[in-house]
């Protein structure tokens, strides 16, 4: 089995993000940048599904800018065995994502494409799903457990009621959610070894999408913050405020 | 004109509070909404989403494989029924964000995920980054407008209309890739956490799973929803689908109740839309402080049973 690992580049999720000052943009410059947390739970659980005989290349691919080769060495050095960058300067939707995906996973013939579950930056929570059904083939989202059993997975998934675990037959499409696994750290010899593994870098207008339908994005602004209140010194006083706000 | 299409979100038998208020985001669009049921037998909670006032007509679309709510089975349906809509909208709920995405790339249509504020037919308001930031984004007018509908967003519309009931035939050819296996819940008798008008909250101060009886109890006492932060589920005092925060769930009840939650931002994001935010811990430096209405210092094993007692009274 071949797993591809889709890697977003974004904002650390230790760091608070800002608006810039005309209201159009998220700041970046000066910020640390990292792989979207998810995806590297994803990419874990293809590494651990490597490293128990299950598969046998994992293929980290990233869409962006051409510094996102950072996020890409993080994921060589992970254990990642190659990586493909398509590079563009353009924000890059779900849709276009999931088309670019579609395209690459085509020619690496992957047989699974295991990716986070959303990005902590757009918090979209789109790409697999469209990727799935671009592609026609099964989608185990918010998969906190995954088993390989001939040519099915079995994925356990964090849903509202509970926990659902669904089988999908391969090829297929799994997103990752938080208690998947805990993504392993980066050991200095790793970043060293990184270097020497192959990254593929292309334009990502060498695939030739026709380009899909997206969002206009037309402002952001930060919420108002939510303003603390009072403290009570006993459960008398605080009775007696539940009691006259009425929610008691 | 355009028209708006709903997909009900249910268990088979109850309609769940997500679709009434994902209604309410519809009908601030002037134009008129109907509901689709996509179920086994859709009989009762057709039923229910016809009594939802503003709707329409109520479409059951009956066969065995929509008895689970499969993405890979339901998408292709979605993708049929939508033709002659111009918005398709679910809730943001897990079964809407499975399934919507899945629907969007069928219609070749973009998603506008988590919508909090409908400014017009396709100007949304939505959070990003966890809610630190919102943007406002602008669908495109020469494909349907695709979005998921943030419940904690929306009161939930009225329960006195008297809709259609149309049946509609689906005659695709349905995969067999997918199959559901089985759904594991901690059945509970008490109030659903995203629709509860009080939640009972607990985190890691909480001690133990053996503990959470005290939070349970209270919550009993108050008709409440528990909720719990993650690190008490990382702890495994409860199961996963009692989290509340920005990875688990999005509340927002009239009173949120939070005993021995220190305040991660990743919970406050889950609890920044509840009306009134009460915090009881030990902690006088806990940053829930910063956030809650009242605040009450003390140990959580020593207020409860003050509070069941005062509430007894």
């Amino acid at each position: 089995m071949k797993i591809l690992v889709p890697i977003k580049r974004a904002i650390d999720y230790n760091i608070k993000p800002r608006v810039n000052r005309n209201g159009d943009g998220v700041v970046t410059e000066g910020v640390k940048m990292s792989i979207n947390p998810f995806d590297r739970i994803a990419l874990e659980e293809a590494i651990q599904l490597r490293e128990r005989g299950e598969a046998e290349e994992v293929i980290a691919v990233s869409i962006g800018v051409a510094s996102t080769e950072q996020q890409l060495r993080n994921a060589l050095a992970m254990g990642a065995d190659r990586a493909v960058l398509l590079t563009t300067e353009q924000a890059v939707q779900p849709p276009l994502a999931a088309r670019a995906l579609l395209a690459i996973r085509a020619e690496l013939d992957a047989d699974l494409v295991l990716m986070g579950k959303q990005a902590i930056d757009d918090d979209a929570n789109q790409t697999g799903q469209m990727l799935a059904g671009l592609w026609d083939r099964p989608q185990a989202t918010f998969t906190s457990r995954l088993e390989v059993q001939s040519g099915w997975l079995n994925a356990t998934r964090e849903v509202d009621a509970g926990l659902e675990t669904i089988a999908v037959e391969l090829p297929a499409v799994v997103t990752a959610d938080l208690r998947l696994n805990e993504p392993r750290l980066i050991k200095m010899p790793d970043i060293m070894k990184a270097k020497r593994k192959p990254l593929d870098e292309r334009p990502l207008e060498a695939l030739n999408l026709s380009m899909p339908a997206q969002l206009e994005v037309l402002s952001y602004e930060t919420p108002p913050a939510r303003q603390g209140g009072y403290r009570v010194e006993s459960v008398g006083e605080l009775v007696d405020e539940l009691k006259q706000r009425g929610v008691i | 004109m355009g028209r708006t299409l709903i997909i009900a979100e249910h268990d088979g038998l109850n309609l769940n509070a997500a679709t009434a208020k994902t209604l309410t985001a519809a009908l601030a669009i002037d134009q008129p909404v109907d509901i689709a049921v996509l179920a086994a037998d859709a009989d009762v909670v057709a039923q229910a989403a016809a009594s939802l006032k503003g709707v329409e007509t109520v479409f059951r679309v009956e066969r065995p494989e929509n008895e689970h709510p499969l993405a890979a089975m339901l998408a292709p349906q979605i993708a049929d029924l939508a033709a002659g809509y111009s918005h398709i909208f679910m809730p943001s709920t897990t079964y809407g964000k499975d399934v919507l995405p899945r629907v969007a790339a069928l219609l070749e249509a973009p998603q506008v995920s988590d919508v909090m504020d409908v400014i017009d037919a396709h100007t949304f308001r939505r959070p990003i980054y966890a809610g630190n930031i919102l943007t406002t984004v602008k669908a495109p007018t020469d494909c349907p407008v695709v979005a998921t509908i943030r419940p904690a967003s929306f009161a939930e519309a009225e329960a006195s209309g008297n809709a259609t009931i149309e049946a509609w035939q689906s005659d695709q050819t349905l995969p067999t890739h997918t199959r559901f296996e089985q759904l594991h819940s901690a059945q509970s008798d008490r109030p659903d956490l995203q629709s509860a008008k009080r939640v009972v909250s607990g985190g890691r101060g909480v001690g133990s799973a053996e503990n959470f009886d005290v939070i349970f109890r209270i919550a009993e006492r108050l008709d409440a929803a528990v909720g719990a932060s993650r690190a008490a589920v990382d702890a495994g005092y409860v199961s996963n689908e009692l989290q509340v925060g920005q990875t688990g769930k999005i509340v927002a009840p009239s009173l949120y109740l939070c005993f021995g939650i220190s305040g991660a931002i990743q919970h406050l994001t889950g609890i920044k839309d509840a009306n009134l935010i009460v915090a009881v811990n030990k902690d006088p430096e806990a940053p829930i402080f910063e956030v809650a209405d009242i605040g009450l210092v003390g140990d959580l094993f020593e207020v409860i049973p003050e509070l069941e007692a005062a509430l007894s009274e």
